[in-house]
């Protein structure tokens, strides 16, 4: 570490202003590589995804993958980009092996799509706009793993071994122009815009975007000035920062940094800097001399692409609803709080809710069983919400149950658990469980019966004017019926047996 | 018996598809004439005598069950060994890639196999196509058949050594900057350049990407014609490739005919450096043009003359690019990996080893002009210049049909005369470096020997592109008139090996 004391966050802010700015890797969901015929499917054996192009072998040549343009087209458009009338690739000159060719195909100085925005909203509710600079298409590395060394960094490694499996996949790069002006929610920004973006990128269906597996990274740049300074200062390049929680704090450990070097005195570097997860800081990588000269030129080996309008307009009427917007609709329709549907959003149950409500539940039964108990069972098993073995449709068969009184709440929460333990769809599970409301009003009639002989006193409370008390009546009831009556019927025929008006 | 070895490609596979010789005849009269000359020629880096004989087998075995052959089937070709081929040694006259086997056939390899061609084995070169001379082979030079102790041109050389010394009828080549006009003019045979994009670069080793096209070597225009129509066409792996239907050169090399056609002369390709013997045979070529009823134009293109300037930044700028998978890492060769050294050692090692000097020198070069600060002076300018050189050639197309000129302004240079003067060595590709820049068509064919010397000069033929098949029409049409006028073809008069 170079700085121990960092200085508060507060009195960073009260001194220097943040400016960041965002680079943000996507790998595209496509069926092949961006200029090759390779799969881009995870956990294949290393090296079994390979050609003589992804490769780099002698003569081998590069042909453009045009979902790959498809896809950065509606990124761009989706961010109010303008999509270039004409644009080439270019190549990234610089050494490392785990590049074949020992240059990555990218985009220059024509990047498909630039000067647009993507409007964020905080948890508060006000929304931030993030100019983006450009989004361009290149293609990914393949992946480096170093044997031998403690850090499992090159540094130490005996050896290491390369799997170019990887190498060839589709990426588009989105960055932010300078972003200004957001003051000490500089990382609440910054994590809302890499929320939202990859809440775009997956509603556009081109991308999982799932940061833990990759598919999404995050660089942070970060500089303060001056309160009142014109000109920027030195930035620092956070590099893979990979969850939202990460990005925020990578931002703010990075004000608190730089507001202590500067304070002291000293002078930010230019630099790469790691993140680490444990403790939230960031520590210098290599140091950068002087800018790296990546030797751009236009790819000779590819003809430029030139989107014909016609097809842009097509496109752009493929679009979603932008996530946000979306949001704040269903926020009105299913009638919540902003700080309510932030939690549903971080429980990643946007979509659960909706599709359910779709297969005929209420909104507000849907958000109750996948904010409740499957959100809870999600949090223990550890895996997302859409990751439960349970479908939409079940869920809202179980809310039909509910709500034609065949099941009530306790049995509904049996008969979920049924299906995620694999015992089948609702109603098999209430078949094989015996899970039924007890409607045989004679059967319950004697087990009112019983309850109120067996509580005398509690009988005389209610016929007193204590409706109240009537719960605890109930309770023997459901009790004795091992909680498969109706709580309410049960409360309604107490309640007529010793004729009381309910 | 006739001597197989002398006929051409077309009357060869009209025996054999007339029963007349097998295609294993023709391959074992190629395959003993490659025993009796290569070791003074050094046209092969690698033969490949089963393979050829198995595909030659095959040929007859299809001619006896009946089946109808292609115009060049059971015909030996030698193939330069830039194109990768499968299972067989690909070098590029380089050591950085001795003992690498490709996985797989270029595209042009294919289309030969398809085409029932028998591919002989691969020819020497410069490496990585990088010269004029076929010195620069890390695997030593080939000699030109006239006069052993010449060079045979470069970078095909080994390609056209093997045609004018009979050891193959039918050879391939890549042009990057002249690489298979200049050794085609040096030594009395047929190279033809097409359309940049006539031709799929996949699998062909890059030199300069832009300018790279790989292209027929003969010994006739027809020839030329029915190797260029195998070879020719649009392949979904090479994005450059041009879509649109191959110009019908074998017609055109059927119907030679100037009659009415408008040819320009080009002043800039003329003057200082250029051979009085050459100039000569060029002004009776331009002569016999006329006496056959086509009109001359003077037309001067006054950008050609920033052509080598321009084409020295951007080869060297794209090369620099290309050659930077040859790592050490993949493949190829390794120098230097005994755990001592770390990976980046372990790549400058090898390259250091594996390099020779002309390489070395043209990756420095284009290192230099991409690198920032100075893209612009060097990489733009020179883009600029092939901007004017391609406008050159539109104005002048727009007058003439064709443009000629000489393919080269010497006759072959003795073996190691510019060895240590790239400069020098650079100067014989003037003519023919315009015609990559701009992406058109040209051809070279023989038109007579030099008085001083007695060595082949070669005439160039440029046609816009799209239009290879001018250069058939007007190329077969020039070879009739001088063969009538000589009597025989000139590589007749080249002395026996």
């Amino acid at each position: 570490m170079t700085v121990t004391e960092l200085v508060s966050y507060e009195d960073a802010l009260a001194s220097y202003e943040p400016v960041m700015g965002l680079e943000v890797h996507v790998e595209l969901g496509t069926a092949t590589k961006m200029f090759c015929g390779c799969s881009t499917g995870l956990g294949a054996d290393a090296n079994s995804q390979t050609c003589p192009t992804c490769l780099g072998l002698p003569g081998a040549l590069p042909v453009v993958n045009a979902e790959g343009v498809r896809s950065a087209v509606r990124i761009g458009l989706a961010l109010h980009c303008e999509i270039a009338e004409w644009c080439r690739f270019a190549r990234k000159n610089y050494f490392y092996p785990d590049m074949p060719k020992n240059f990555q195909t990218s985009q220059y100085d024509e990047p498909i799509a630039f000067d647009g925005y993507l409007d964020v909203q905080l948890e508060d509710g006000e929304v931030f706009r993030v100019e983006i600079e450009r989004a361009h298409m290149e293609e990914d590395t393949g992946k480096s793993t170093h044997i031998g060394g403690a850090t499992g960094r090159i540094h130490g490694a005996s050896h290491s071994l390369l799997d170019y499996n990887r190498a060839g996949i589709p990426l588009i790069e989105i960055v932010t122009k300078p972003i200004v002006g957001a003051g000490e929610r500089a990382p609440e920004v910054a994590k809302a815009y890499v929320a939202e973006l990859r809440e775009l990128i997956k509603a556009l269906g081109v991308s999982e975007a799932r940061m833990e597996m990759g598919q999404m990274r995050c660089d942070v740049n970060l500089s303060l000035r001056q309160h009142g300074a014109e000109k920027f200062g030195t930035r620092s390049e956070t590099k893979n920062v990979n969850s939202l929680r990460s990005v925020e704090r990578a931002a703010r450990f990075e004000i608190q940094r730089h507001a202590a070097v500067l304070d002291a005195g000293g002078t930010i570097i230019q630099e790469t800097r790691h993140f680490h997860e444990d403790d939230g800081s960031t520590t210098s990588g290599r140091v950068k001399e002087e800018a790296e000269d990546y030797r751009y030129f236009p790819e000779p080996d590819l003809v430029p692409v030139a989107p014909p309008r016609e097809w842009v307009e097509e496109l752009r009427g493929t679009l979603p609803e932008l996530p946000r917007e979306r949001r704040n609709r269903l926020r009105e329709e299913w009638g919540i709080s902003e700080h309510e549907m932030e939690s549903v959003l971080n429980a990643g149950a946007v979509d659960p809710i909706v599709a359910t409500a779709e297969a005929g539940a209420p909104s507000d039964q849907a958000r109750k069983w996948w904010m409740g108990e499957l959100a809870r069972r999600a949090n223990e098993d550890g895996v997302a919400l859409e990751a439960l073995p349970i479908t939409p449709e079940q869920v809202a068969r179980v809310c039909a149950l509910v709500a034609e009184g065949s099941l009530n709440d306790k049995l509904a929460r049996q008969a979920i658990e049924g299906v995620l333990a694999g015992e089948g769809a609702p109603d098999e599970v209430v078949e094989k469980r015996g899970l039924k409301v007890v409607s045989d009003e004679g059967a319950l009639g004697t087990a009112v019966d019983e309850a109120i002989a067996g509580n005398p006193d509690v009988a005389e409370k209610i016929k007193g004017g204590k409706v109240a008390a009537a719960g605890a009546l109930v309770g023997a009831v459901m009790k004795a019926t091992r909680g498969q009556a109706d709580a309410a019927r049960v409360r309604e025929l107490i309640l007529e047996k010793l004729g009381v008006e309910g | 018996m006739t001597d197989l070895t002398r006929l051409s490609a077309a009357a060869l596979a009209e025996k054999i598809a007339a029963g007349e010789v097998t295609a294993v005849e023709a391959t074992e009269a190629h395959l003993a004439r490659i025993e009796a000359v290569d070791e003074k020629v050094h046209a092969f880096l690698h033969l490949d005598r089963e393979g050829a004989l198995a595909k030659a087998r095959e040929v007859d075995a299809k001619r006896e069950a009946g089946e109808r052959l292609g115009p060049l089937a059971g015909v030996p070709l030698a193939l330069k060994d830039i194109f990768t081929t499968e299972g067989i040694p690909t070098t590029v006259g380089s050591k950085i890639l001795e003992g690498w086997v490709p996985p797989y056939d270029a595209t042009v390899t294919r289309k030969l196999k398809e085409a029932d061609v028998v591919v002989l084995g691969k020819t020497n070169m410069d490496e990585f196509a990088m010269g004029s001379s076929t010195e620069n082979s890390a695997f030593g030079p080939t000699g030109n058949p006239w006069d052993l102790t010449r060079i045979p041109g470069g970078s095909g050389g080994g390609s056209s050594a093997a045609l004018a010394a009979f050891e193959a009828p039918l050879a391939l080549g890549t042009d990057t900057g002249g690489s298979i006009r200049q050794p085609a003019a040096v030594t009395g045979t047929v190279g033809v350049k097409p359309t940049y994009g006539g031709v799929s670069r996949y699998g062909m080793v890059a030199f300069s990407s832009s300018l790279d096209q790989g292209g027929p070597c003969a010994r006739t225009v027809l020839d030329a014609a029915l190797l260029h129509s195998v070879i020719a066409g649009h392949d979904e792996r090479d994005s450059t490739s041009i879509d649109a239907p191959v110009p019908d050169v074998v017609a055109a090399a059927r119907n030679g005919e100037v009659r009415g056609l408008r040819v320009g002369v080009v002043q800039e390709f003329s003057g200082e450096g250029y051979q009085a013997g050459v100039m000569q045979r060029f002004g009776e070529s331009v002569e016999l043009l006329r006496e056959l009823g086509a009109e001359v134009v003077e037309l001067s293109c006054p950008s050609f003359t920033k052509a080598l300037a321009a084409y020295y930044l951007i080869a060297p700028s794209e090369c620099s690019s290309n050659l930077a998978r040859f790592d050490a890492m993949r493949y190829g060769l390794r120098v230097g990996d005994d755990g001592t050294h770390s990976a980046e050692e372990v790549t400058a090692l090898t390259r250091e080893a594996g390099f020779g000097d002309e390489v070395k020198r043209r990756v420095m070069l284009g290192t230099y002009a991409l690198s920032s600060g100075y893209y612009d002076a060097y990489y733009g300018s020179a883009q600029k210049v092939r901007t004017l050189i391609t406008r050159d050639f539109e104005r002048a197309f727009a007058q003439v049909d064709v443009i000629v000129s000489p393919t080269t302004p010497t006759t072959a240079f003795p073996l190691g005369e510019r060895a240590d003067d790239p400069m020098a060595m650079y100067l014989a590709d003037v003519c023919t470096l315009p015609v990559n820049l701009a992406g058109n068509a040209a051809m070279s064919l023989p038109c007579g020997l030099a008085p001083e010397d007695g060595l082949p000069v070669g005439l160039q033929i440029i046609a816009p592109a799209m239009a290879d098949d001018r250069l058939y029409r007007v190329g077969a049409a020039v070879e009739a008139a001088f063969e009538a006028r000589w009597g025989h073809q000139l590589l007749d008069e080249a002395p026996s090996l």
